[in-house]
């Protein structure tokens, strides 16, 4: 049988190196196979060369890119396991579903390795809401899919980023990552390396729902969607939990020898990667796979991502006991296979071989080098300043503008305290603190930022670490890890893949010049709106875990009491490109890019983390979205209190007031402290540009510069326009 | 005190449950899977909170069938302390152990927050240590916890004294405001008769240890030290 029966994703040329790496023209199975894993999605063959520029190593780096979960040594014995995972083109069309299988699917990474998932984290990028009840009704069925999945598994969501342009309309971005637990000793790797163990298939059963999932998601979404709603796969959160919870009560028993989750590809997937990482073959018997349905062929079989499944090796003297436990459990569980030592995939159905595939040649997708220019549109930017607005005006919009507003009708539907380990939770800090079983705190947080990503994908990639890491640093933890997101287009296009190829470079040369190791990641291309033909804005995303050893003091972003002084560290200059405030004004497509200076963000977050430590600072928020005023205004919410904050002691370049307030530049942090003179002499002595701005006091922000008023604003006010603004949009 | 902590299949505050009650001296809790026969040699029973059977159905309709009630309801007959938190409480309505219904809440949302609940009766094993009108900081965290019963069960909760503990705010005012689901007259928990078995939406094994709290609450450790001892 050709593959002229079967719809296949594969090119000419692709096709072509399979029949001479084969030797002779592969049945349908194989093909479907082939397909599955030689998907964009599977195989990174456009991302993959690219990706190597991350640097990878490091002294707390136990497992980098390359398996389930990237894994960081957090002391005493104990890892921390790191993965993140999108399903835009499921939650495009289904939205519910969608974004609840893309949180099922990166539960099973971070298992499969034989920890714990204790932490999520969720990336979300939708149209506007204010204006799109398309993008309402996806931002309101991901949210909920998210909470219904996650709070049912009793794994918490303790942090997040959400971000709206227009760009995301039709094709939304679910981004969804956890963080596991674990003992060093306990780590359990995919692979199946000794012939003769059993193949054991555990969890849901195999039906007709999400076949070719990852072809799927390797091509851009047509008008047509609506008739894949098919390829999204079901979601089932209690056989989730069921499967939780007996393999962590399984991985205690030592005898688990490889673990494998079926995300992606399915069967095809799982069954290449044990055996090419181990370097055997397995010979799996189709008829033994608990099927849904009766009649299904071997190619559906293979290739349907049915959710809520896993793959383990365990040797045929010692599977008993983790048999035993799935099936008090009722976890359903079937051996399906063996091991072999032949290199090869071996498929049967009774007495017929199926396919019979090097697992060498299915994991192998050729790269391609796509071709890539730097887009027109950089060239072609206007240099002509927005007219500015009044300030107070402006920053009552922005503080309720849905990229700044209070996130709170979203983390309220999520349970970010089971578990009992959030010593941080969402709207409380700057980045969520999670609570280690030797006495540290794991800090999390991911950013990113479109807007500045498109105008400028280098610094704008950059600029998400560097966000991410101060949002770490600022709840006093070290960066340790991060994992990496890249959302593009369809790579074919020249100019996507430039900036694919630029927003690489900038997030490889931050991490290598502050010394974060790149421990994962994940690459989403074909993120295009089907309607207008056009791509997504470049959407690198950065999430960041910190490490905090020893930790007496409360971190909180809220101006804590009348009198302490409001320092301003770090220099504001005229990067107001891709700024909130130029999207308030309608000008996107004005100013430059906020770049990044990594030396001197590695000294600024050694000396931030050491004041909050040493516990003289106090409230510490670090400045983003919105600028100062909005840093400003979100420490006078989060405590109640307004401050008086002279603007001219602002160490900044920026000439006009609306400059300095809303320009987005990195490497600053807004903190209070009563012991301003120690920490001046702190900031003097590493030459950090800093000032001390003001005073917390009264109920009311109040801005000056000099003697001249800027403006003055009641708490009260910006409370109402910060906190309820997204349920007003929502719920009317 | 033996205390049982039952876990369900779905249960997911089991092990937090457990974890929080090692904590508190004298009382020595145990997982007890719900197939298995010896709840009954516990001196109290708590069922945790989660999504017992994935709550397929009906919010713990399934799990109130499992062969872990006929126990429970046997402790409850012999006056052994029972507490029900979140789907646990969910569970003893379902069971019958406890009246009324736990209805989805008014914003058809999930609301995980913190909140302030007043304690309205010391008779119950879990409330002996606290003063009444004492008001508790806990955090909730559920789809389903907006209370109903009929005007006439509601009347007789009321008149025995059954309502154990009610949403109000910081200073123990009970308001509308206050309360996050639209549950009736801010019930956020009840007892039985004799005021052994409890069910509360709040989850008090979150609020053990001030580390896990914004404000450095511990008022959970209140309601299980409690069950050691105090006037009844």
């Amino acid at each position: 049988m050709g593959p002229g029966t079967i719809q296949l994703g594969l090119t000419a040329e692709e096709m072509a190196a399979v029949r001479q790496g084969l030797g002779r023209e592969p049945n349908e199975t194989e093909w479907s196979i082939i397909d599955a894993e030689w998907s964009e999605h599977s195989s990174y063959k456009s991302s993959k060369a690219l990706l190597r520029l991350f640097p990878t190593a490091g002294d707390r780096v136990v497992l980098g890119p390359g398996y389930d979960a990237g894994v960081v040594d957090v002391g005493d014995g104990y890892v921390v396991t790191l993965h993140i995972e999108s399903h835009n083109h499921p939650s495009a069309v289904d939205p519910y579903g969608g974004a609840s299988t893309g949180i099922g699917g990166v539960l099973r990474d971070i298992l499969s390795m034989g920890t714990r998932p204790v932490a999520l984290v969720d990336i979300l990028r939708f149209g506007r809401i204010d204006r799109s009840p398309h993008s309402r009704w996806l931002f309101r069925n991901v949210v909920r899919g998210i909470a219904d999945y996650g709070n049912s598994v009793g794994v918490p969501t303790v942090a997040g980023d959400i971000e709206f342009d227009e760009s995301f309309e039709r094709n939304c971005l679910v981004d969804v990552a956890c963080v596991g637990l674990g003992k060093r000793g306990d780590l359990i790797l995919g692979e199946a390396k000794t012939p003769g163990d059993l193949l054991v298939l555990i969890g849901g059963s195999t039906g007709r729902d999400g076949i070719r999932g990852a072809a799927f998601a390797s091509k851009n979404l047509s008008d047509k969607a609506e008739a894949d709603r098919s390829s999204v796969q079901v979601p089932d959160p209690f056989m989730k939990k069921l499967l939780l919870d007996s393999l962590m009560e399984a991985v205690g028993t030592g005898l688990i020898r490889g673990m494998k989750d079926l995300g992606g590809g399915g069967l095809s997937t799982a069954l290449s990667e044990v055996a090419s990482s181990g370097g055997t073959g397995v010979d799996v018997e189709l008829s033994k796979v608990n099927r849904r349905e009766d009649d299904m062929s071997p190619t559906e079989i293979m290739t349907s991502e049915s959710q809520e499944r896993m793959l383990l090796a365990l040797s045929p003297g010692s599977s008993e006991p983790v048999l035993e436990i799935l099936r008090r459990y009722e976890v359903p569980c079937s051996v399906i296979g063996r091991v072999t030592g032949d290199g090869l995939l071996t498929l049967r159905w009774g007495r017929n071989v199926v396919a019979s595939l090097p697992a060498q040649l299915v994991v192998k997708a050729p790269l391609i080098p796509w071709p890539s220019r730097r887009p027109s549109r950089l060239d072609h930017r206007t240099r002509a300043k927005p007219r500015v607005q009044d300030v107070g005006r402006s920053i009552i919009s922005l503080l309720a503008s849905p990229n700044i507003a209070s996130r709170r009708w979203v983390y309220q539907q999520y349970d970010h305290e089971v578990g009992i380990r959030t010593v941080a939770r969402p709207g409380q800090a700057d980045a969520a603190l999670v609570r280690l079983p030797n006495g540290g705190l794991l800090a999390v947080k991911g950013d990113g930022n479109s807007a500045q990503s498109f105008l400028d994908p280098y610094n704008g990639a950059a600029g998400c670490v560097a966000e991410a890491c101060r949002n770490v640093v600022a709840v006093g933890a070290e960066p340790i890890a991060l994992v990496d997101h890249l959302q593009f287009g369809d790579p074919s296009d020249p100019e996507v893949y430039w900036s694919f190829g630029e927003s690489i470079r900038g997030m490889a040369d931050y991490c290598r010049l502050i010394g974060l190791p790149v421990v994962g990641g994940k690459v989403s291309f074909y993120n295009e709106d089907s309607a207008s033909r056009t791509a997504i804005k470049p959407s690198p995303i950065a999430l960041v875990v910190g490490l905090v050893k020893d930790q007496k003091h409360p971190v909180s972003m809220g101006f804590r009491h009348e009198g302490e002084s409001v320092f301003i560290v770090g220099e504001t200059n005229d990067e107001l490109g891709g700024s909130e405030y130029h999207r308030l004004l309608g000008r996107l497509d004005s100013g430059t890019v906020p770049r990044v200076d990594a030396a001197s963000d590695a000294v600024l977050h050694r000396t931030i983390i050491g004041l909050i430590r040493s516990g003289q600072a106090g409230a510490v928020h670090d400045c983003s979205r919105g600028g100062l005023a909005v840093a400003l205004a979100r420490m006078a919410v989060a405590g109640g209190r307004g401050a008086s904050v002279n603007l001219n002691k602002v160490p900044s370049s920026a000439r006009r007031v609306s400059d300095l307030l809303f320009s987005e530049s990195h490497g600053r942090f807004v903190l209070t402290t009563d012991e301003p003179e120690r920490l001046e002499r702190a900031l003097n002595v590493r030459h950090i540009p800093h000032g001390l701005v003001g005073v917390v006091k009264g109920d009311s922000l109040r801005l000056d510069a000099g003697r001249t008023p800027v403006t003055r604003l009641d708490v009260a006010a910006l409370q109402r326009s910060y906190d309820g603004s997204i349920g007003r949009l929502m719920d009317g | 005190m033996r205390v049982g902590v039952v876990r369900f299949p779905g249960s997911n505050c089991d092990l937090d449950t457990v974890a929080t009650l090692m904590g508190i001296r004298g009382l020595s809790p145990k997982l007890v899977w719900h197939e298995s026969d010896e709840l009954g040699k516990f001196d109290a029973v708590v069922l945790p909170g989660g999504f017992s059977f994935g709550d397929y159905l009906r919010a713990g309709s399934i799990a109130a069938r499992s062969p872990a009630l006929s126990a429970i309801r046997r402790m409850a007959d012999e006056g052994k302390p029972v507490l029900g938190v979140c789907n646990g409480f969910q569970i003893l309505v379902e069971a019958g152990l406890l009246p009324g219904a736990l209805l989805r809440n008014l914003s058809l949302r999930f609301v995980c927050q913190w909140v302030s609940v007043r304690v309205e009766s010391r008779r119950t094993p879990f409330t002996a240590l606290a003063r009444e009108g004492q008001v508790l900081r806990m955090p909730i965290a559920h789809g389903e916890g907006r209370y109903y019963a009929s005007d006439e069960q509601l009347r007789d909760l009321e008149r025995s004294h059954r309502v154990v503990f009610r949403y109000s705010d910081g200073s123990g005012r009970v308001v509308d405001e206050a309360n996050p689901t639209g549950t009736l007259g801010n019930i956020a928990g009840i007892s039985n008769g004799q005021g052994n078995v409890v069910g509360l939406m709040p989850h008090p094994e979150r609020c053990c240890d001030p580390a896990l709290s914004p404000w450095g609450s511990t008022d959970g450790r209140l309601i299980f030290e409690s069950l050691l001892g105090g006037d009844r």
